[in-house]
């Protein structure tokens, strides 16, 4: 196992961070942590990388114990904070060759492992690292983050403010990394960025609510789901809140996610409701499940 | 019916220097409409939004918000608009009521006015139990529920939301969500600028914009349909790489 945790549970005063969390992740794994803000992740990357301590419980990266072998551990890993971590004051240049001297390597030993992330910032090596744009901060933090090699990158909300192109092609880059046999933890707040890991763990409050492979998570979402639309969106969503029959009523973009309490689910029926109600163009369809209804289900 | 134009800008344009963030956008907003701005970062859509909003003089063209000239009356535009960030929002230090009290007074409400307005609130989002609470210990969502109704004390005509349900967790952000539909309901136009797509999905109309202009403006699915995709996102993905 590439990282095990066992029974992790951490508080600050008042406030419990992480609940009795377990999961492992198998070696050459990319493994999503997703999770809205405050779910506990960031305290748990924290906990695997050796720079906080867990009240309960044991884990284990690369099979170094995060206590007792936490020196062997910072030399097996990447860490990508959330928050920009580099020296701004330093060039793009300066801060790759600062990280690979620290961990006693250089950038030519591993230019083929970075080479593909760092060529699209090399044109700016001479630029201080403050002064890039955001989707190159990233980039030059994922090549530091890589430049000595590690067992297992921990990449706490890399996308997290990133545009759609950035974000695609930061998963892209992923991917790739992930081939070359190199273990992938991501946290994401993004339900959508879920389908793109091999298995997931879904975060909230301090607990997992659930861990498998997206489509076998998708799997367990217990009802039938409709996408519901009408002319007033207000409307539709206040009267199915007050339909007898209701399971659960969401806005989901421009349609609302419904599920009825029934097995049989009588359509006519919700339609004629909806119209006495005055609303019109009314629209019901069955539609998939994502990530983010299973979620709100768990959650619920 | 015609509904009234709330935001109408013709060829608006913002120059710095050589370098045009915004370049000549022609778009109107109606009354009760939820508007979707996007772009990626740097784009040019905090850079429009600030025109908008009265706090930046535009180069060329010209915009009216709620009625006044942006480039005349800015003053006017700001008692007639409202405004919401994810990154400031409230005053952690004070509570619940200071934190009402406070923006009201700001927005030049009377006492006797934010008392009421304090008590709506407070009522509106069953905040009773904790509004001699410091704002920095409520959980995330909360203090966005209580910063758009903040935003909301003075009835302005527009509330400008700048990426509002970034980073809470999914049921947090759909109650968010039917109070932004809510408000609309009640005719106070909507302006969301996010780059966050799933966000652009709820909006009624989206434009997009692309190195300063707008390259897309349409409903959502129009939009999709248009360019035959599943998503905002892959929408999105098209337009940028063009």
């Amino acid at each position: 196992m590439s990282i095990s945790v066992q029974h992790i549970s951490k508080s600050f005063d008042k406030v419990t961070a992480l609940k009795d969390i377990s999961f492992k992740v198998k070696e050459g794994e990319l493994f999503g942590l997703i999770g809205p803000d405050g779910a506990g992740k960031t305290t748990l990357f924290r906990v695997l990388t050796t720079l906080l301590f867990a009240d309960e419980g044991t884990a284990t990266v690369a099979d170094f114990d995060v206590v007792e072998d936490y020196k062997s551990i910072r030399n097996s890993v990447g860490y990508m904070p959330g928050k920009f971590s580099l020296y701004q004051d330093l060039t793009v240049e300066e801060n790759l060759t600062f990280f690979a001297t620290i961990f006693g390597t250089t950038i030519e030993e591993n230019y083929d492992l970075i080479k593909e992330i760092y060529v699209q910032i090399e044109p700016f090596k001479d630029r201080r690292a403050g002064d890039l744009s955001g989707g190159m901060k990233q980039k030059l933090a994922l090549s530091c983050a890589l430049i000595h090699k590690p067992k297992v990158l921990f990449l706490d909300e890399p996308t997290t403010g990133v545009d759609p192109v950035s974000r695609k092609e930061f998963w892209e880059m992923l991917k790739r990394l992930q081939k070359k046999g190199i273990t992938i933890l991501v946290s994401t707040p993004y339900m959508d960025e879920a389908a793109l890991c091999d298995r997931i763990a879904l975060i909230q409050d301090g607990e997992i609510l659930e861990i498998d492979t997206p489509n076998d998570i998708i799997k367990t979402f217990p009802k039938k789901l409709y996408n519901i639309s009408a002319n007033n969106m207000y409307q539709l969503i206040k009267n199915l809140n007050a339909y007898k029959h209701q399971y659960s009523v969401y806005p989901f973009g421009e349609f609302v996610h419904y599920t009825d309490q029934r097995n049989d689910f009588k359509k006519e029926e919700l339609i004629n409701y909806l119209k006495e109600n005055n609303l019109k163009n009314i629209t019901i369809t069955e539609t998939a499940p994502t990530i983010e209804d299973v979620f709100m289900e768990l959650a619920k | 019916m015609k509904k009234e134009n709330v935001i109408e800008a013709t060829n608006l344009t913002k120059t710095f220097g050589e370098f045009t963030a915004v370049n000549k956008i022609t778009f109107e907003v109606k009354k009760g409409e939820i508007f979707g701005f996007l772009g990626a970062n740097g784009a040019g859509k905090t850079t429009a939004m600030k025109m908008l909003i009265g706090i930046s003089i535009p180069s060329e063209g010209q915009a009216t918000v709620a009625g006044y000239d942006v480039s005349t009356r800015p003053e006017d535009i700001k008692k007639s608009i409202g405004y919401m960030s994810q990154k400031f929002a409230l005053y952690d230090d004070l509570t619940v009521k200071e934190n009402i009290t406070f923006f009201g007074g700001i927005y030049g409400l009377k006492r006797s006015q934010i008392r009421i307005k304090s008590e709506e609130l407070i009522n509106n989002l069953g905040l009773q139990e904790v509004s001699n609470d410091l704002v920095g210990s409520l959980p995330l969502g909360w203090k966005q529920k209580i910063s758009f109704s903040v935003a909301l004390l003075h009835d302005p005509k527009i509330i400008f939301l700048d990426e509002p349900t970034g980073g809470v967790d999914p049921i947090t952000r759909r109650q968010f969500w039917e109070m932004i539909y809510e408000t609309a309901h009640k005719g106070t136009t909507v302006f969301v600028t996010t780059h966050y797509m799933d966000e652009a999905e709820y909006c009624d109309r989206v434009s997009i914009m692309v190195n300063g202009k707008i390259e897309a403006l349409d409903t959502p699915k129009k939009l999709k349909e248009q360019f035959k995709v599943d998503s905002m996102n892959d929408v999105f993905l098209k337009l940028a790489r063009e």
